[in-house]
């Protein structure tokens, strides 16, 4: 199975995406490991961040996400930066975000790529140096109509 | 690749269009479905995910209005030996309503019925004497998506003309023969089995109402014939060249069954 | 030059916080697939993206560097044609200056007059 999904990416397949909260689900080590190498010591909570995935999505090309985090992004209290892992793309990293009082809002929006069924983590680092996080789970199916 | 300007579009040109677009397509949407109670055809873009119809719906964030971008600039720039641009015979781009929605047409310059690109590369060769751009050039399937957009809304109109209702007949026969060694017609899964599933993705009616499309399979725009070349070697046919008369005639015939159906180009697809 | 595609709006009140948007062409090559040929296609990506703001009523010359208002890294598990949305607190009325830099020497600037009133 994992070898056809291997293919299948590698040929630039049709996923369909299906995602659902992680609520009684385990972190992944692996996220909880780069979750940890991001936080560089400080406190890591979950809360407080909320990473918006649509449930079902046509293609694992392009999967809107928008992630928010609870700030009132003042220069006493903000956002420094929100990193995005996922757990089994061929890398971990898919972004890293550097935001500011000038913010306003703490909120990003971007467009992703994932390969497989897997954990997705979005955490955010506050200007204290503690990091919030939000873990999704999603699903993706190789759909039908590839091009080669 | 040709060399592209950058530009900005501010929200209150583009925001507006897009709110207007839309409104003009809900109403059309509307009024459509008034005149054909019994109307069963359904576009592509009703068989898609909530989020993806947000992407097409939003020309802020429609990755095909890079392209559109790109024709509205080419649109007023002198090309070929005539140093002509399309403006230079046509106007503004506005003037481009309505016209979209008419092809295939037949074309008495090339005595042939023809597609957009088609269209636009007979322009390019008899008026600004340019080399005509290959078939998925970045830069005609941006014009192409720059003059479908100026008619989003307006229904699918074939023009009547005997030599259009011979390639749709011929269009229609293709469209049911079984081919490829999957041994597949397009009717066998876009009038038989549409609405349910092949993998995970749901089996649209197989109107052709966004073209050019931004397909988020090719991560780039593309133009309806590579998605029926696409179809033909996903049944393991030998797909059509770019151009041939076949592809033409299946366009013909697509453009009569999904005649009165809003356009919606540049669309999103799976 | 790539293409792109930025929206804000031409105007905001001083201290509102206003929508960025920004689309850019590029096709962020993952280094991970393969040409119909079988050849690897070699990564070619977007990396950095950052958007600085300079006050003043006159465009923003390359020189001035601005405040940093938000910055991404990108990976290849970034989806083709790159789009970004953000948000910016408008204070003063300046010049927002948007940067792409990536592999292969990519590289495109764009700046967009904001008037606070």
């Amino acid at each position: 199975m994992k070898r056809r999904i291997f293919l299948a990416t590698s040929a630039g397949a049709v996923l369909s995406v299906l995602s659902r909260p992680v609520a009684a689900v385990a972190q992944s080590s692996v996220l909880t490991t780069l979750v940890n190498e991001y936080a560089a010591g400080g406190v890591v909570r979950e809360g407080r961040v909320k990473f918006d995935i649509a449930r079902l999505v046509d293609n694992g090309n392009s999967v809107p996400i928008e992630v928010t985090v609870d700030s009132p992004m003042t220069r006493q209290q903000h956002v420094v930066g929100i990193k995005i892992f996922n757990e089994k793309n061929p890398q971990n990293d898919v972004a890293q975000f550097t935001l500011s009082p000038q913010s306003g809002r703490a909120r990003v929006a971007t467009r992703i790529r994932l390969a497989a069924t897997q954990q997705l983590v979005a955490v955010a680092k506050m200007n204290d140096g503690s990091c919030w996080t939000h873990t999704v789970e999603v699903l993706v199916t190789i759909a039908s109509c590839v091009e080669e | 690749m040709a060399t592209r300007a950058s530009h900005n579009a501010r929200r209150s040109t583009y925001g507006c269009l897009s709110v207007r677009t839309l409104i003009a397509l809900f109403v059309s949407l509307a009024l459509s479905s008034l005149a054909h109670a019994a109307d069963s055809r359904k576009s592509g873009f009703d068989f898609m995910q909530p989020s993806t119809q947000a992407t097409q719906l939003d020309d802020t964030q429609n990755p095909a209005m890079l392209w559109v971008k790109d024709g509205q600039l080419l649109w007023n720039k002198p090309d070929g030996s005539a140093a002509k641009s399309c403006a230079n015979c046509h106007g503004e781009i506005a003037r481009m309503r309505g016209v979209a929605p008419r092809y295939p047409a037949y074309s008495s310059a090339q005595k042939k019925v023809v597609n957009l690109s088609q269209q636009i590369s007979q322009c390019r060769i008899e008026q600004q004497r340019a080399t005509p751009w290959p078939f998925e050039h970045e830069s005609l399937l941006g014009l192409e998506a720059a003059i479908a957009k100026e008619s989003r809304a307006l229904p699918v109109k074939p023009p009547e003309h005997p030599l259009l209702v011979e390639a749709q007949k011929r269009g229609t026969t293709l469209f049911n023969q079984r081919i490829g060694q999957v041994d597949l017609s397009c009717r066998d899964c876009h009038d038989t089995l549409a609405g349910k599933k092949l993998g995970g993705n749901v089996i649209p009616q197989g109107h052709a109402t966004g073209y050019p499309i931004y397909r988020l399979e090719w991560q780039s725009v593309g133009s309806l014939q590579r998605r029926l070349r696409g179809c033909m070697t996903a049944v393991r046919a030998e797909p059509y060249a770019f151009g041939a008369s076949e592809l033409v005639d299946l366009e013909a015939y697509l453009a009569k069954r999904a005649a009165g159906m809003p356009l919606e180009a540049p669309a999103v697809r799976p | 030059m790539a293409r792109t595609l930025i929206t804000v709006p031409e105007t905001a009140k001083a201290g509102e916080i206003i929508e960025i948007k920004a689309l850019v062409q590029h096709p962020m090559e993952t280094g991970y697939r393969r040409s119909s040929d079988g050849d690897m296609l070699p990564r070619d990506l977007i990396r950095t993206f950052t958007c600085h703001f300079v006050v003043g009523p006159t465009a923003a010359s390359a020189a001035e560097a601005g405040e940093l208002v938000f910055a991404a890294t990108f990976h290849a598990a970034v989806a083709a044609n790159p789009y970004l949305s953000f948000n910016f607190r408008a204070t003063a009325s300046g010049t927002l200056v948007m940067v792409w830099n990536g592999d292969k020497g990519f590289a495109q600037r764009e700046t967009v007059n904001l008037r606070v009133s």
